[in-house]
């Protein structure tokens, strides 16, 4: 039984792991590789690493950590930010990475979308979606340039209109990015992730809010989201994986086990 | 976990397709403490220990990348143990329903064993499947060592179905072949590169082959 996912997300700045609140005041927490290798070693199914300042300062970003990432980790994992053209994509995914996920880029440019499609299939185009909702017009809208706040714009979609469009153009996942929710860890904002999994035929992982065991339990269970993704939680050890992933299972999400390998296994090849 | 025998050092190659998960499957190979090279030489590839022949995209243009290095005839004519990894796996049959967005028809693939890849049933289930399932076997060769409903990671949208070359088997909608082989080719829809120790005890196994 396919398993669902637990994804810890690390922003990145400058190589550095990074964590804002709302998007602002970002902290440092520590060094890529040796955060990538405990999350892989934690139990993590999937990690994704955000370069946040790669899309909203146009300049060429240095990411020779995907490579540094790749060679020590044996989990999946997935870049997002600053990739605007195939041939970003493509760097990064010989680097190493899994999958590219892109954000502001694609509602500059929607045939990015097919075109990464296209060329290295929709298994590795990750959409990236920061959607905010509106209280006075009760509307979720989508936002882009997140990563500095200075830049950040509302686009012209509504996240419904905008999953399906993504979706139609060749995606291959989508991550939503709850804004009201995030950094806040005051739960997952199942209410609109309920109404997008109802659209959403590819893979969706819910992001933004998760503050405790509890929350992950209800974004599975009442969403049906195939992963949930948390950063702070992790950083900050107020949830450990295994517990959670206990947790879960005990609450009849599934999830993945690691076996012990067996004794037939040692030795191998006299 | 066990540890590859590099009592005898082995000539470990990559065919270089031309796609994009070389430098991971090179890095869980490294990781294993053998040296591999990367490489669409068709002496290098035709001298090689073990080959690999990874992939990922569409079998369309994996296929045109093959052909315009003029590997097909190199890759149907080895001898030694060859393993396909994910789109890898998929080439290794006889045809693929996989072209680009718009492709219509069935591609030619490498026709190493028998077989065809066709778009998995999505009835009931998102596609593409992404994640980690688990997967039954056969307890040898590649899987020595491996329990029963091991998590393997996948990331695909297309499919060999189950038939007489399935070594291993995963269900997601429909059963499906989780790794195949014929005679010295075998292919692995997952990516060992990407699952954890059990992919790493899958890779010993197929080097100390």
């Amino acid at each position: 039984m396919l398993a669902k996912r637990i994804i810890p997300c690390l922003d990145v700045r400058d190589g550095k792991v990074v964590k804002g609140v709302q998007f602002r005041n970002h902290e440092i927490i520590g060094d890529i590789v040796p955060l990538a290798e405990q999350y892989a070693k934690a139990g993590a199914d999937e990690l994704v690493f955000y370069d946040i300042t790669a899309s909203s300062d146009a300049r060429v970003v240095d990411k020779s950590w995907v490579s540094r990432i790749a060679q020590v980790i044996d989990i999946p994992f997935c870049v997002a930010g600053g990739i605007k053209s195939i041939e970003d994509a493509g760097r990064i995914l010989e680097m190493g990475a899994d999958k590219i996920s892109i954000n502001s880029p694609a509602l500059n440019n929607p045939d990015l979308i097919n075109q990464l499609h296209d060329v290295y299939g929709q298994q590795c185009v990750v959409i990236g979606i920061d959607s905010f909702y509106n209280e006075a017009t009760d509307q979720y809208e989508v936002y882009k340039f997140t990563g500095d706040e200075a830049r950040t714009q509302k686009s012209q979609w509504q996240t419904i209109d905008w999953i399906k469009e993504v979706q139609s153009r060749g995606a291959g996942e989508i991550v939503l990015n709850c804004m009201n929710q995030d950094g806040v860890r005051k739960g997952y904002d199942v209410k609109q992730l309920k109404a997008v999994r109802d659209i959403c035929e590819v893979p969706l992982i819910a992001s933004g809010g998760a503050g405790e065991i509890a929350h992950f339990t209800d974004v599975f269970q009442q969403a049906d989201v195939d992963g949930a993704l948390a950063a702070s939680v992790f950083h900050k050890g107020i949830i450990n994986i295994d517990e959670l992933k206990a947790e879960l299972t005990s609450n009849g999400v599934a999830m993945r086990k690691r076996h012990g390998l067996t004794a037939q296994a040692e030795g191998v090849n006299p | 976990m066990s540890v590859v025998n590099t009592s005898q050092r082995q000539k470990i190659v990559i065919v270089n397709t031309g796609c994009a998960n070389i430098s991971s499957v090179r890095f869980a190979l490294e990781r294993l403490g053998v040296e591999v090279d990367v490489s669409d030489d068709v002496n290098v590839i035709k001298s090689a220990d073990k080959v690999f022949l990874p992939g990922v995209g569409t079998a369309a243009a994996a296929m045109a990348s093959i052909k315009q290095k003029a590997l097909v005839e190199t890759l149907q004519s080895l001898t030694q143990p060859v393993l396909g990894v994910c789109l890898g796996m998929q080439l290794m049959v006889e045809t693929s329903a996989e072209g680009g967005f718009q492709g219509t028809g069935n591609i030619d693939c490498l026709n190493l064993m028998p077989g065809h890849v066709a778009r998995m049933e999505s009835k009931g289930v998102r596609l593409p499947h992404m994640g980690w399932n688990t997967v039954t076997h056969n307890n040898e060769s590649l899987f020595k060592g491996i329990p029963q409903d091991t998590y393997f990671y996948f990331v695909h949208s297309f499919a060999v179905p189950e038939y007489e070359h399935t070594l291993a088997s995963c269900t997601y909608g429909n059963t499906f072949s989780a790794a195949i082989n014929k005679d010295n080719f075998y292919g692995v829809q997952f990516h060992p590169e990407r699952s954890g120790e059990a992919g790493a005890q899958l890779l010993t196994n197929f080097v100390n082959l």
